[in-house]
């Protein structure tokens, strides 16, 4: 039975990912990916999806033809309706071919992801469905109108979900780094000027990088760096001084000292930070860098809780007071379920 | 100097970088693909992907599966039997086909002038060497090739041209390059070849590899569209020898 996802609206960078396209980077292919691999993971795992669609700031509304799906949202604190009805920020739900989903910027979080449980009628290049829009592999971004044709896999149906994982909790610590490759381009002032700035997002911040304004760093012997490869968190300094973070869209390659780079189990919750948010670094050893990634692999393992809703979510405001409580089983591939 | 002990930066804990050197130098990239083809035949558990560029090798890895010091004895390992000699490399030998007439070569005009040489002196010179295939970088398929002749070493342009269209030859910053997919660079536009150094339904989609030869034969306006249109049937027209 086949099944469409309909793109009623789409802001710009609406685009479709799943874990990355890997082992491509030599002939200069970027992995793509989600932004927020943690709230992709959420998302994706709560309906036994690979792939999902990542929404940006712009929003966008959906719905779908052809059969009922089991659906989920997750990431950072979006605006989602179904009919005009708001849903938590991370939830399952029956998605009906009647109902209209609209997803918005809400207070805080940049990237959404929406999955469903359906197999994507589409064809892999080199291996992944992820969208790097600018070298043109994989699907454009989304634009109103765009039909996605799948294979639903038939979930029993389920109740209104919602999703709670520790790996999702949004402390605002500071986003953890490592030094490197490329410190020894910078005097001692200038490093520790960058570890204890406030930073701020900048706005010209997208999948490819997220620039960061304040005080300008200065280099100890220019900014010209030869080329050579680098990977998702690597902050580089180019000649203006202010630091650019090396995003999921990245090249691989980059001709800019790199002073440090986020630590992966960070990432995620640095790519929910909007234009005009603040931070601050926290230097850390690879060790415990180490320990943070062996800690979220843990979390991840373990799987996600689902708390079941009564009916629709009538009113955000009862929201807290509705829950009927029970932790429900987490479907949770290819790690064990609890 | 350089040695064969090189500098191990961690970019991140899930990344190793593996410097040779600092600068673009054909002995020092030859350490880099001697490593990078020596690390991947040994199926190391835990070794996700490695990309080589000019002089360093970026290694990713989990490093939970996967100690940073057992990685680095590996490397170590393999690092000796490099001994002081700049590594052989058996990569392959390929000529590809050129077009340099004025429609395929927007540039051409413009670099002459900033060079300081005839226009037809371009094709001549570009032609000569044999390039040596450094890295891929900016864009699927995009290949950066050293050993440009001096006489066409000029620097890229400092605001970023329209973008290049797919086969585009390109000389700037002291190396050639050859283009994929359309984007805007900094670089100068000499030349057009109907190959295709990348095509997804091809198998394989990429021709090159770092390490390769690649040698440049002029061709002519009507030769450049009858191999186009073999090439558009899925032809490799660009011919290809092994080196030894």
């Amino acid at each position: 039975m086949n099944a469409e996802l309909l793109i009623h609206a789409a802001g710009p960078c609406v685009t479709l990912q799943d874990k990355g396209r890997y082992g491509y980077r030599r002939y200069g292919v970027t992995p793509a990916g989600p932004m927020d691999y943690q709230a992709f993971a959420a998302a994706t795992r709560a309906v036994n999806a690979s792939v999902a669609i990542e929404i940006s700031l712009g929003g966008a509304t959906l719905s779908c033809i052809g059969a009922p799906l089991a659906a989920a949202i997750v990431g950072g604190h979006f605006d989602c309706r179904l009919d005009g009805k708001k849903l938590p920020s991370a939830c399952r739900f029956p998605l009906t071919p009647e109902s209209l989903l609209t997803i918005r910027a809400g207070e805080s979080g940049a990237w959404c992801y929406f999955a469903v449980d359906a197999h994507l009628e589409s064809t892999k290049i080199l291996g992944s469905y992820a969208s790097h829009t600018r070298s043109g592999i994989g699907l454009r971004s989304f634009t109103a109108g765009d039909r996605l044709l799948i294979t639903p896999l038939l979930t029993p149906p389920i109740e209104y979900e919602r999703i709670e994982a520790q790996w999702l909790s949004e402390n605002k610590t500071p986003i953890r780094i490592m030094l490197g490759p490329q410190q020894d381009y910078f005097s001692p002032q200038s490093l520790q000027q960058f570890l204890t700035m406030q930073w701020r997002v900048g706005a010209h911040s997208d999948r490819m990088a997220y620039t960061l304004e304040g005080e300008p760093l200065t280099h100890l012997r220019g900014h010209d760096l030869i080329s050579d490869g680098a990977t998702m968190g690597a902050i580089q300094i180019p000649g203006s001084g202010l630091p650019f973070v090396l995003m999921a869209d990245c090249q691989p390659t980059g001709g800019y000292p790199k002073i440090a780079t986020i630590i992966g189990a960070d990432l995620g919750r640095f790519a929910q930070y909007r234009p005009g948010d603040s931070l601050r670094f926290e230097l850390v050893t690879l060790e415990q860098a180490i320990n943070a990634r062996y800690l979220l692999r843990e979390a991840l393992s373990a799987g996600a809780s689902f708390t079941r809703q009564d009916t629709k979510f009538s009113d955000l405001g009862l929201l807290s007071h509705n829950l009927i409580g029970g932790v429900i089983s987490a479907s949770d591939e290819p790690d064990q379920p609890k | 100097m350089i040695a064969n002990t090189p500098r191990f930066l961690d970019q991140g804990e899930a990344t190793l970088v593996v410097e040779f050197g600092d600068s673009v130098d054909p002995e020092i990239n030859a350490k880099v693909l001697f490593l990078d083809v020596e690390l991947n035949s040994k199926k190391v558990s835990g070794l996700q992907e490695t990309t080589p560029s000019y002089r360093s090798l970026l290694i990713c890895y989990e490093p939970l599966e996967l100690k940073r010091a057992l990685l680095i004895e590996i490397i170590e390992e393999i690092l000796s039997k490099l001994n002081n000699f700049p590594p052989m490399l058996s990569g392959r030998v390929w000529t590809i086909p050129c077009c340099y007439d004025g429609s395929f070569a927007e540039d051409l005009t413009e670099a002459a002038q900033a060079l300081s040489l005839p226009k037809e002196d371009i094709s001549r010179l570009h032609t000569q060497p044999s390039y040596r295939v450094y890295m891929y970088g900016f864009a699927p398929g995009w290949c950066y090739l050293g050993g440009l002749p001096q006489a066409l070493s000029l620097p890229r342009r400092l605001t970023p041209r329209s973008p290049t269209p797919n086969g585009a030859i390109m000389i700037g910053g002291g190396l050639s390059l050859i283009g994929t997919h359309p984007m805007p660079t900094g670089w100068y536009v000499i030349g057009r070849t109907p190959e295709r150094l990348f095509s997804i339904n091809r198998d394989p989609p990429f021709l090159l590899s770092p390490g390769d030869t690649v040698l440049f034969e002029k061709i002519t306006l009507a030769r450049f569209f009858d191999l186009e249109r073999r090439v558009m049937n899925g032809e490799i027209i660009a011919k290809m020898a092994d080196s030894q």
